[in-house]
């Protein structure tokens, strides 16, 4: 795909985001006039992108909603839901054309152009006159609004053109200038769709004086110029003519306000805006009676005043144009000021600064172990230095990746609207710390997991009205979303107060889909864990938003893929939670580095809590007693099966995740070390209980030990101590 | 600039404007055309030597034709040079003047 579209795509996909951001603020009863303007701009600025980029099938679209959203701008309709649905539908196609866009396909599309047309058609009771008004303008004649969707309905580019009405004055001849030149100047700004050339200025033949200037055009022009631009053009001039300038898609009643300030009959150049392509015989009808209304209502209280009337309309011709002019650079300069605090940078740049980023961990590693062994002082205080600013590099250039998890989030203000829609339950979703920051990569795969837990949180968790007035709870449900920040992993938290998962249900649809035998026992956590087996769904009613028994499993496996976890934790009646766990970041951790025989080892950092000797407290038992707590714990040595002696002398690094504490019996503790991790190979993608590799500075290969699987190792064999029992082999075994 | 006048085989009356038609001539052309068309039922107007036309000679042949219009005369461009064409077709007048624009040979582009 182009640089441009893809570019264009981008901003486009940002501006969707903020204007259904918008529309869901609209919606939730914020009116404020800079919400609505914030929309009508997303819209216009996506408009106008298409135009550059000719992508008709967005600009058109837009525009229809551009129309809706132009009306509520000025109060001509109120905020509606049903109009909110129409607009955010519409939301939804423009991303659909994006999608189209993006896959390559510039042509227009019969199934989407169906859709839209469809969207179109909701949204034209907004466009018509007789949606309820809200406002009580007396000045502007207003209306002919139904005229306006017309002619987008009529999908043809050319009401996307500037009108031009010049007349030129007596004298433009007689000083040097020639119309013609300046005409011609103005193909420099764009083209010239249609010019009519009026000559009805002309008196006849005797007195018509040959070095005057009886010259007048009705131009409709396309062009990306702004107003001042296009006036510019007739700067020479300006004193000595007459000039309108209309900008695109201007009101039906500019144009009739344009008809009554020229000097031409009325008729006449209502006949040459319809051949020019500004207006439609309809509108010009519709305008003209419209026109005439307000003016034997105006009668009926004050003497008709045509004279009055067309020095009023040709006032209110320029305020508008001056707001659009005004509109128009108040956006060139918001996007200045966000284009210079912002630097788009392609992710593969990104990428690979961090690839290099991390290959300097490494070699910075290398030179500190050199500098160690050589002895020298002074050396070794050089690379201190410089370990420390490879480490400050490290922390900026991850940095960079990180992103506010909040976008994410905000996403599911839609989803929560959507959904308590269709199941026409009333759910309020909350966020918090939507400021927490995660890596951008882990961001971009986490949102369909999140999406099919609210989902379900909503679907399966809260339940119907009815069910939560009989509970006593208020008849809004709540849906949580959580992020924070611990240990070295970000926690995300999708909670909510429903019924809570259902624990004998799920035993008796484990037992049906043979997951489970019927006369096993589980502890309560498993029965709970049995949800995220692949194929297991309690809902028997398959609704449209999940229970079709794809989800937590692939929910589970996604997740994973992250290095993360999952977890449910549920209290029937009062609701359930699902916390997930994830690493901050794919690439880089600060590691410890542990040895076991002639072997290293790396645990990340952050999972470790302290180191103790073991010292007699190990013999035959894989637990100790930790300051009165019973800590489980692994050795390396007999896991990885390390061949050798151990030494007389064995350590225990005390890891945490997620709340459970375990120890790791290691030979040496070999200090802190940065570690960029190495994906291990395919061959090696199922092995439990290691998450990586890294070169360790020597040149020797590490592995990173996965904490969390080594953890849940000596959890589930503690508590199959505790069960006595081997209950839940059958899960460990999937 | 120079004027030529001669009768059509077909009778009509036929001028021939060699030079510009611009706002320095103005005054001249004007008088031509109008006596022009006022003197013959069909008057006709060989452009096709014009080198340079500026929006006072456009302003006259619209005189002009709308003068013929109003007399109930013929007023026939018969020929025009490229400068003519060009004014003509920018301005969009090509319908109001009627005239066929004959592009001679070895001029398309």
């Amino acid at each position: 795909m182009d640089e441009i579209l893809s570019v264009f795509s981008v901003e486009a996909r940002e501006q969707l985001d903020a204007m259904e951001a918008g529309l869901l603020q609209l919606e939730r009863g914020d009116r404020d006039a800079e919400t609505i303007n914030a929309v009508f701009r997303a819209a216009h600025t996506i408009k106008g992108g298409a135009g550059v980029v000719e992508i008709a099938s967005i600009e058109h679209f837009t525009h229809v909603l551009e129309n809706v959203l132009d009306r509520l701008r000025n109060g001509e309709i109120a905020v509606d839901s049903e109009m909110i649905s129409a607009l955010l539908l519409g939301c939804d196609h423009i991303s659909a054309l994006l999608d189209a866009v993006q896959s390559g396909q510039l042509g227009p599309d019969a199934e989407l152009d169906t859709a839209g047309a469809a969207i179109a058609d909701q949204l034209r009771p907004f466009l018509d006159g007789n949606a309820p008004a809200a406002r009580g303008g007396a000045l502007t004649a207003d209306g002919g609004d139904e005229a306006d969707l017309q002619r987008s309905d009529r999908a043809s580019a050319t009401n996307d053109c500037w009108h031009i009405s010049i007349r030129f004055g007596r004298g433009v001849l007689r000083n040097g200038m020639d119309p013609l030149a300046f005409l011609r100047y103005l193909l420099n700004l764009g083209e010239i769709v249609h010019i009519t050339t009026l000559c009805d200025a002309m008196p006849d033949a005797d007195s018509m004086d040959p070095e005057a200037c009886y010259l007048g055009f009705e131009i409709s022009f396309r062009s990306h110029a702004s107003k001042e631009a296009i006036e510019r053009v007739f700067e020479f001039c300006r004193d000595d003519c007459e000039l309108f300038i209309l900008p695109p898609n201007s009101k039906l009643d500019e144009f009739i306000a344009l008809i009554e300030a020229l000097p031409e009959e009325t008729m006449r150049l209502g006949e040459i805006l319809i051949k020019s392509g500004a207006l439609t015989r309809e509108e010009l009808d519709s305008g003209l009676h419209q026109q005439q209304a307000a003016g034997v209502a105006a009668g009926a209280t004050a003497a008709p005043p045509p004279l009055g009337n067309i020095l009023v309309e040709r006032n209110s011709v320029q305020p508008e144009l001056v707001e659009a002019a005004a509109a128009k650079q108040r956006t060139v300069s918001e996007k200045k000021t966000a284009e210079s605090s912002l630097i788009r940078v392609h992710a593969d740049k990104l990428d690979q600064l961090i690839d290099l980023v991390g290959e300097l961990v490494i070699a910075g590693a290398a030179t500190n172990l050199l500098a160690k062994k050589s002895g020298e002082a002074a050396l070794v205080e050089a690379t201190s230095v410089l370990s420390r600013l490879v480490e400050s590099i490290r922390d900026s250039a991850l940095q960079l990746r990180m992103v506010q998890i909040g976008e994410t989030f905000n996403r599911f203000h839609r989803v929560a609207r959507d959904v308590s829609r269709e199941l026409g339950k009333e759910i309020e979703l909350v966020i918090n710390g939507g400021e927490t920051e995660l890596d951008k990569s882990v961001v971009e795969k986490i949102g369909d997991p999140l999406m099919h837990l609210v989902r379900n949180a909503m679907d399966h968790g809260i339940e119907s009205a009815a069910a939560r007035a009989a509970a006593g709870k208020p008849a809004t449900g709540r849906v949580e979303l959580n992020a924070f920040h611990d240990s070295g992993s970000i926690v995300i938290e999708v909670g909510d107060d429903g019924g809570g998962l259902d624990k004998l249900r799920i035993q008796a649809k484990a037992i049906e889909r043979g997951l489970l035998q019927a006369n096993e026992t589980l502890s309560d956590q498993d029965v709970v864990n049995l949800i995220f087996e692949p194929g297991f769904s309690t809902v028997d009613k398959v609704s449209n938003l999940s229970g079709r028994g794809v989800g937590m499993d692939v929910v589970k496996k996604n997740i994973t893929a992250l290095r993360g976890s999952v977890d449910v934790r549920t209290e029937p009646g009062a609701g359930s939670r699902f916390i997930i766990r994830l690493p901050l970041t794919l690439a880089i951790i600060d590691g410890f580095l542990v040895g076991v025989g002639r072997a290293s080892y790396v645990i990340p950092l952050d999972m470790v809590v302290e180191c103790i000797d073991l010292g007699d407290a190990g013999g035959d038992r894989n637990y100790l007693n930790l300051r009165g707590e019973v800590l489980p714990f692994v050795r390396l040595r007999e896991l990885f099966e390390v061949p050798g002696q151990p030494p007389s002398r064995e350590n225990v690094v005390v890891v945490q995740y997620a709340g459970q504490k375990a120890g790791i019996v290691v030979d040496q503790l070999l200090g802190e070390f940065q570690t960029v991790i190495k994906p291990l190979g395919t061959l090696f993608r199922n092995m439990r209980g290691i998450g990586g590799s890294t070169i360790l500075g020597s040149g020797e290969v590490a592995l990173i030990l996965d904490v969390q699987a080594l953890i849940g190792r000596c959890a589930k064999s503690e508590e199959q101590r505790a069960h006595g029992n081997t209950g839940s082999r059958r899960l460990e075994a999937h | 600039m120079e004027f030529i006048t001669q009768t059509t085989a077909d009778g009509a009356t036929r001028l021939t404007i060699e030079g510009e038609l611009s706002i320095y001539d103005a005054a001249e052309i004007k008088h031509r055309l109008i006596e022009g068309i006022r003197g013959a039922a069909v008057f006709e107007l060989d452009l096709s030597h014009v080198g340079v036309m500026d929006s006072a000679g456009f302003q006259l042949l619209t005189l002009a034709k709308r003068e013929s219009q109003e007399l109930g005369h013929a007023l026939r461009i018969v020929g025009h040079s490229p400068a003519v064409r060009e004014v003509i077709e920018f301005f969009n007048m090509v319908a109001y003047f009627g005239d066929p624009l004959v592009i001679p040979a070895g001029e398309q582009s």
